[in-house]
């Protein structure tokens, strides 16, 4: 195989922030027709090689060659020149333009949309997509949004692609459509790599792996020939487990009584549908389904942040007591125990202030607290210390802006402040996304930990596999509409998945 | 019986330095760069046509100068003024990524203090008994009117008694939308002002889209200051009578929705609006005199509250407005 003229080679490469060392050194080849696997954890630098090929960044050090050829590329411009298309993880579309308009900006020469149009519908049948060209892109989903980015690269004529987490925001069916359009791609000879964190994904899709650990290249073999196990140790760097825990449920007991629960947004469209359900104690109750299907509403409706336009939300207390939570502003819900740590699309959004120090974020849990005009800063900071041992949070300091910490770690400091807070409740959302295995183990041990101390949690997640293995029962949802709960234990990928796209999950005669 | 054949003429005159300082605006803040320093940029722009036609004007008769010169050097001296307080905000808010708002709002005391310090010394050199600067010559040529409009009646009346910067106004107007909406150039400039990342990555040169947007919009509002003092005042120059027009100009933006061909028709009616007090039978209370000249900013506050309403996202400002872009900020 290595006998063939690599499409892309990268050789020596070192690129610095300040004094941080993004890569080490790093030499990569890249082969047409084949799909090249980027692994690594949160930070060891794929982006940021991946940036110099799209140019993006500029590489310190070492030299790149396309088809054997030095080459030197200095902009995104240079890129598409040799080829080179890159689908960025946080999508560069203009949301008020069209999908044709995207995918032709930055070019030169005349402007006609309708020429444009038309090479994009023949793009798309070529390869099986489903584009409007005249659809704007707010309009669309995150699905279609990729899609208009993969036929951008495509319309300039790359035929070395890179895709930077791509199945982060899709739904199985959108994932396995995704795949079968790289593989047409892969068979008409162009050359492909997709940096991911799903394994399986990995081990189904992908031709060969590489992997980059701290900024250092590890090692490339063909997929063929490792598995999971292997290619997570190379990136950890040590042997890691990779069986999430799901320690039976200690004593269940209904916590929290959701009945006929019914939301509006401020358009009046129908955010959630007569749900009800019951969490229990010392029980994770995974919620799985489409985003933007009503799971933020959910959450925030228990947590008091969301207007509600009928139906009941009972605590119930230890001793049986019920209590209504409707009515209730968020503050007093918190004192009941309810925790919301909500890890929204933009990280920062909700629930952190990106400009204020690790330290004085875990103030605004605290701050109220105490008699004394005076602010208590010690103990906050304390806390601090001892999230960032215990969950190996990676900062310079406690009194770093937390805006500057890698997203990751900024996910890390809201669970933990959440948890530290010692909940009866735990409402938690997509806490995992966007994160390296070895953190994303170390926040369900977290999460598990607060199951066996009786916490009623309720986990809202995306990567179905994960749903699975974690959670006790599964509600899904489906247009704001509970579609079914199911066990978690016994439950088929594939009946979830139905669920999460049509009521019942039943195909219709 | 309300007078619309003098009436519609005078809210001409009032608009078109709003005009010229809205399309200018806009082309700014189509780049992503909110320049609160308009205002300031106009009276430079005013001042600095102003200093050109002085110094021209100075001891010749009306006989002695030529006409090509008495229009090109107060309107060079007006574009290279403006044009500078455009690159001053673009030095500072793209290269040195300053605060937007400090910085549009220091630059237009500073264009003010600078207008007055100049029209003051002007004034003195002048030797004049009146607090003003008269370049009555000047003046005279930039309102000259096509020679048969005042044959024409009713129709010349309202659409060729005004002279050649009334037109270049509309024309400039009505030519960046075109631009905005139906060139290369627009659309890229546009994705610079929505997303400056996506432009980037497309290949897009972010920082001299920003700086060529900014200062040719600079350029255009100054011109707006140069037709109020040539045209609109009758090439009388006194301090500070310029007045809030620059803040209107800004107010004719979000009015606009950010399209320059609609401010064409909606300057004229913000210029109706600036001096209904003065048509409108109002008998000896001042007060109600007042109420009239809140008209412009009360629509200005109508028009916002209902595109907010709608909520569509075509008639939203340019999403990065008044952010600085650095590329590799995370």
């Amino acid at each position: 195989m290595d006998n063939k003229i690599a499409a892309v080679t990268m050789r020596n490469i070192t690129k610095r922030f300040g004094p941080t060392l993004a890569n080490d050194k790093v030499w990569l080849n890249i082969y047409r027709g084949e799909i090249l696997a980027l692994l690594g954890e949160n930070g060891s630098g794929k982006t940021t090689l991946m940036n110099m090929l799209s140019g993006i960044y500029f590489p310190d050090e070492g030299e790149i060659a396309i088809d054997g050829k030095p080459v030197v590329i200095r902009s995104p411009k240079d890129a598409f020149a040799f080829g080179i298309g890159m689908i960025h993880q946080h999508f560069k579309l203009v949301d008020v333009l069209t999908a044709t308009e995207n995918i032709i900006l930055g070019l030169e020469g005349k402007l006609d949309l309708k020429a444009a149009a038309k090479k994009i519908r023949e793009i798309c049948d070529t390869y099986g997509f489903e584009v409007d060209p005249d659809q704007k892109i707010y309009d669309m989903s995150v699905s279609q949004k990729q899609t208009v980015e993969i036929v951008k690269v495509l319309y300039r004529g790359a035929d070395i692609l890179i895709l930077d987490e791509p199945t982060a925001v899709l739904t199985p069916q959108e994932t396995d459509k995704l795949f079968a359009v790289l593989r047409n791609m892969r068979d008409a000879g162009k050359a492909i790599v997709i940096i991911t964190h799903k394994m399986h994904e990995v081990e189904s899709l992908s031709d060969r792996v590489a992997v980059l650990r701290h900024g250092q290249f590890i090692g490339d073999m063909p997929t063929k020939s490792t598995n999971a196990q292997e290619m997570t140790n190379m990136m950890v760097g040590h042997p890691v487990v990779l069986n999430i825990d799901r320690p039976e449920p200690l004593d269940p007991m209904p916590r929290i009584e959701v009945k006929n629960l019914t939301v509006r947004d401020v358009e009046g469209t129908v955010k959630l549908d007569d749900v009800s359900f019951t969490a229990n104690s010392g029980e994770i109750l995974g919620i799985a389904g489409i985003s933007g299907s009503g799971q933020k509403e959910l959450l925030e409706a228990i947590a008091g942040l969301q207007p509600v336009e009928k139906g009941s939300i009972e605590y119930i207390h230890d001793d049986g007591r019920r209590e209504q939570l409707l009515g209730k502003d968020p503050f007093a819900i918190q004192e009941m125990g309810v925790a919301l740590s909500f890890v929204p699309e933009d990280r920062l959004g909700m629930g952190l202030v990106g400009n204020m120090d690790l330290g004085n974020n875990m103030m605004l849990r605290s701050y109220r607290k105490g008699k004394s005009p005076f602010t208590n800063r010690k103990a906050p900071y304390k806390l601090a210390h001892q999230m960032v041992d215990f969950l190996e949070i990676s900062t310079p300091s406690v009194e770093t802006p937390v805006r500057r910490l890698s997203g990751g770690n900024v996910q890390k400091v809201l669970v933990g402040r959440e948890i530290a807070n010692a909940p009866s409740v735990l409402l938690t959302a997509y806490a995992v996304r966007g994160l390296d295995i070895n953190s994303s183990y170390l926040i369900y041990d977290t999460i598990n930990s607060q199951k066996m101390r009786g916490v009623a949690v309720l986990y809202v997640g995306e990567d179905l596999d994960v749903l699975l293995e974690l959670c006790d029962r599964i509600l899904v949802l489906c247009g704001g509409k509970v579609s079914g709960i199911v066990p978690g234990r016994g439950a088929k990928k594939r009946d979830v998945g139905m669920m999460m796209t049509k009521l019942g999950g039943k195909d219709d005669e | 019986m309300f007078d619309f054949v003098s009436f519609i003429p005078r809210a001409v005159v009032q608009g078109i330095p709003l005009l010229l300082g809205s399309t200018g605006e806009t082309i700014t803040e189509k780049s992503g760069n909110l320049n609160l320093g308009i205002p300031g940029i106009m009276y430079v722009g005013g001042i600095s046509g102003v200093i050109g036609s002085f110094y021209y004007e100075a001891g010749k008769t009306a006989q002695d100068m030529n006409t090509a010169l008495t229009i090109l050097i107060p309107l060079g001296c007006c574009l290279l003024g403006s044009f500078l307080m455009g690159l001053l905000y673009c030095f500072l808010t793209v290269t040195l990524r300053a605060n937007q708002n400090v910085t549009g709002l220091a630059l237009t005391t500073f264009g003010v203090g600078f207008g007055n310090f100049f029209g003051g010394s002007l004034i003195k050199l002048s030797g004049s008994s009146l607090p003003s600067i008269i370049m009555t010559n000047t003046s005279n040529v930039f309102r000259r009117t096509l020679p048969f409009a005042d044959k024409m009646g009713v129709f010349g009346k309202l659409f060729l008694n005004y002279g050649f910067l009334a037109y270049a106004a509309v024309v400039i107007a009505l030519a960046a939308a075109y631009v905005l909406g139906h060139t290369r150039t627009g659309l890229h400039l546009r994705a610079v002002g929505e997303s400056p990342t996506t432009a980037d990555a497309a290949g897009i040169n972010v920082t001299r889209y920003k700086y060529v947007a900014t200062c040719v919009g600079a350029m255009i509002a100054g011109l707006g200051g140069l037709y109020y003092v040539m045209d609109y005042a009758c090439g009388v120059w006194t301090n500070d009578a310029f007045g809030d027009r620059g803040w209107l100009a800004i107010a004719l933006v979000i009015f606009t929705i950010w399209r320059p061909n609609v401010g064409v028709l909606a300057s004229f009616l913000f210029g109706g609006l600036y001096i209904l007090h003065m048509y409108i039978p109002s008998g000896m209370n001042l007060a109600v005199k007042e109420l009239y000249k809140m008209a412009p900013y009360v629509v200005t506050i109508i028009v916002l509250v209902i595109t907010s309403m709608r909520n569509k996202r075509e008639n939203q400002p340019p999403a990065s407005l008044g952010l600085p872009y650095f590329r590799e900020e995370r």
